[in-house]
């Protein structure tokens, strides 16, 4: 009997759930990766938080996060994974709604998917160094305003190694996540609900209040929920570009585990976890809104 | 004039011409079907009524006005879509009454006549499911209230029935065109399924590549098909090469035997061969009596389908396929045998090759 039809006879009794499925193996270095470098370390950052040097039960790491330092901290990270969540998911919103309903030349569509894949990757001190290339004191951008337009960012108020400008980096990789993300959203927008919309009196703008924005709006929040998370957590960029200089959480964090003067590894447990519940909050209330936006799906 | 005119209405994309010439006008409270196979541009003149596209040239005019250029939102046209296209975040209630809430009619006016539609269509119970806990049947019936609840000039139906199943398809069919007779409704209905345009409408317009092959009640278009594709479309028709023999008195052979085209074949040459059409249900398998044509042929093929024998007969180069009634006590004749068939001479029509553009 061939291989082929050894494998037709074999397949029906393999679906009928009577044999074990190989099918898990595939699976099982996923498994092992996620429980050894994201369930363990967590599981041991939660209790580090909670402990001693020398192992013993405290509540004093949490306590300590109630220093104005950290709670600066914590608040400029949030401050600056809204704004580069909100202002990604706004921009990435226009670009993909101009790729996918725009009626823009059919090429541009490959074009636009592959860079973003590309530049939601680009991030770290690679991307760092970019933007201070370009928009750094003095960076080529910076100078070619000043040059030619005369226009000097310094004087109009802009350091790329503060709050905006950490955002606008941020922007980098937030903007084409979004597209990434979006672009089968808005592929999902039936015509006919638009024409329909149109043939009984509704106008592009009733159409999108009443039927596109409320079948988008689990897309969206989603969206723009991961990129907060995706700001939140992001470190190596941070550090990169404004060193200490810029009080967020995560280079507080990188700084009590460094092992400098600062090192104070269960204050650092204590931070990280701080983080994990900001997240965990915003995934907890992603999955509530989503459940509501999508109680009239299937 | 009539009610919806179409006049002379074309629609190019690049260099396919994908509507030529499409001329028609249709009274008020009439039912038309666009009867024809995919790509044959029905669905394209719909959607030049609706207003999503543009004619590339002609002009269309609904009760006298010229809607041409107008947009869909500026026409008070009504569609049902093939695919439903509720929206899916709106109740069936929501749904029927978004017309009218766009058009920011009172509330207690949306109500009533969100429940009046709801009645209509027979889901009275319904207004609080969303369209994902409906089957197809009902939210095709969702949606036909949607579109009427708007009291719409003219009522337009993109294959609203293609995605049910054949007993929905039936028992819905009935129910629309019994609906639009009471609502006396201007409607035109696009489809490639002849049985329900020849069930449903007032008039058939066949299409074929983008031209208008016939226009005519259900009646005509089976029975006298104009061309050979309305004749190959509408119904199972045999197609038969003739020689003309005297175009005036109608005489023409087809393998050899000389029949009668009762009707004429004027338009044809003495010695042309131009191709005729014969309905199977015309033809009977036994000599006949009077003035019917009569051939002699072998049979090739019989299919039992329970109420109905189809045979084929062979006469040569050309073959007929014809319908008799089963009859317990005779069985069909066996294949190879001889047999003589006949037909009326009026029932043998002569196709012109396609509608000029």
């Amino acid at each position: 009997m061939s291989r082929e039809a050894e494998l037709a006879v074999v397949a029906p009794v393999a679906r009928s759930g009577g044999r074990r499925s190989w099918a898990w193996l595939g699976i099982t270095p996923f498994f092992l990766f996620t429980v050894l470098f994201l369930i363990l370390p967590t599981l041991d950052l939660v209790v580090g938080a909670f402990q001693t040097p020398d192992g013993s039960f405290t509540l004093d790491n949490i306590a300590r996060l109630n220093q104005p330092t950290i709670v600066s901290a914590y608040w400029i990270s949030i401050q600056v994974s809204v704004a580069s969540a909100l202002l990604g998911a706004l921009a990435g919103f226009v670009i993909a709604y101009a790729v996918v309903l725009g009626k823009l030349p059919r090429p541009l569509r490959p074009f636009v998917t592959t860079f973003s894949g590309v530049a939601s990757q680009f991030a770290g001190i690679p991307l760092a160094f970019a933007f201070l290339a370009t928009l750094g004191p003095t960076g080529l951008v910076t100078a070619l305003l000043d040059q030619y337009a005369g226009i000097n960012l310094r004087a109009l108020g802009f350091n790329l190694l503060s709050f905006w400008g950490l955002t606008i980096t941020y922007l980098y990789f937030q903007i084409p996540l979004m597209v990434l993300i979006l672009m089968p959203a808005l592929d999902g927008l039936r015509k006919e609900w638009r024409e329909a919309a149109a043939i009984l009196g509704a106008t592009p703008w009733q159409y999108w209040r009443h039927v596109a924005f409320p079948v988008l709006w689990p897309s969206l929040l989603g969206a723009t929920i991961l990129l907060f998370a995706n700001a939140f957590g992001a470190v190596a960029t941070a550090y990169a570009l404004t060193g200490s200089s810029l009080n967020i959480v995560p280079i507080l964090l990188y700084a009590q585990i460094r092992g400098d003067v600062l090192h104070d590894p269960h204050l650092g447990y204590a931070l990280a976890l701080g983080m994990i519940l900001i997240t965990g909050l915003a995934n907890v209330g992603y999955i509530w809104l989503r459940q509501r936006g999508e109680r009239w799906i299937k | 004039m009539g009610f919806l005119d179409l006049e002379g209405v074309r629609k190019v994309y690049g260099a396919n011409t994908v509507v030529r010439n499409f001329n028609l006008s249709i009274q008020r409270g009439e039912f038309i079907s666009f009867l024809g196979p995919s790509g044959c541009g029905k669905t394209t003149t719909l959607r030049m009524i609706a207003g999503f596209e543009i004619p590339s040239a002609g002009t269309i005019r609904i009760d006298g006005r010229d809607v041409t250029e107008l947009k869909p939102n500026q026409r008070n046209v009504g569609m049902v879509f093939q695919s439903y296209a509720l929206f899916p975040n709106l109740t069936v209630a929501e749904n029927v009454a978004f017309g009218l809430k766009v058009a920011r009619r009172p509330k207690d006016e949306i109500a009533r006549r969100v429940a009046e539609m709801l009645a209509i269509v027979k889901l009275p119970e319904l207004g609080d499911r969303y369209p994902y806990q409906l089957s197809g049947g009902q939210q095709q019936r969702v949606a036909l209230a949607r579109a009427l609840a708007v009291k719409p000039t003219v009522l337009l139906l993109d294959e609203p029935l293609s995605a049910l199943d054949a007993k929905i398809r039936i028992s819905l069919r009935e129910e629309i065109r019994s609906l639009q007779r009471e609502l006396d409704i201007t409607t035109v209905y696009v489809t490639h399924d002849q049985e329900e345009a020849l069930s449903m409408s007032d008039r058939i317009v066949v299409m074929s590549d983008g031209r208008v092959e016939q226009i005519g009640t259900p009646f005509e278009v089976y029975n006298y098909p104009a061309t050979r594709f309305v004749a190959s479309f509408v119904g199972t028709l045999n197609i038969l090469d003739a020689r003309i023999v005297d175009p005036a008195s109608g005489r023409v052979v087809i393998d050899g035997q000389e029949v009668i085209a009762g009707r004429g074949v004027n338009g044809a040459g003495v010695g042309e061969v131009r191709p005729m059409a014969l309905r199977p249900e015309a033809i009977t398998l036994d000599g006949g009596n009077g003035d019917r044509n009569r051939m002699q042929g072998t049979i090739e093929e019989v299919a039992f389908l329970g109420a109905v024998v189809r045979i084929r007969v062979r006469f040569g180069e050309n073959a007929v396929l014809l319908d008799t009634f089963n009859n317990p006590g005779v069985a069909p004749p066996p294949r190879g045998s001889r047999a003589e068939v006949s037909f009326g001479r009026d029932d043998l029509l002569l196709l012109q090759d396609s509608a000029a553009d």
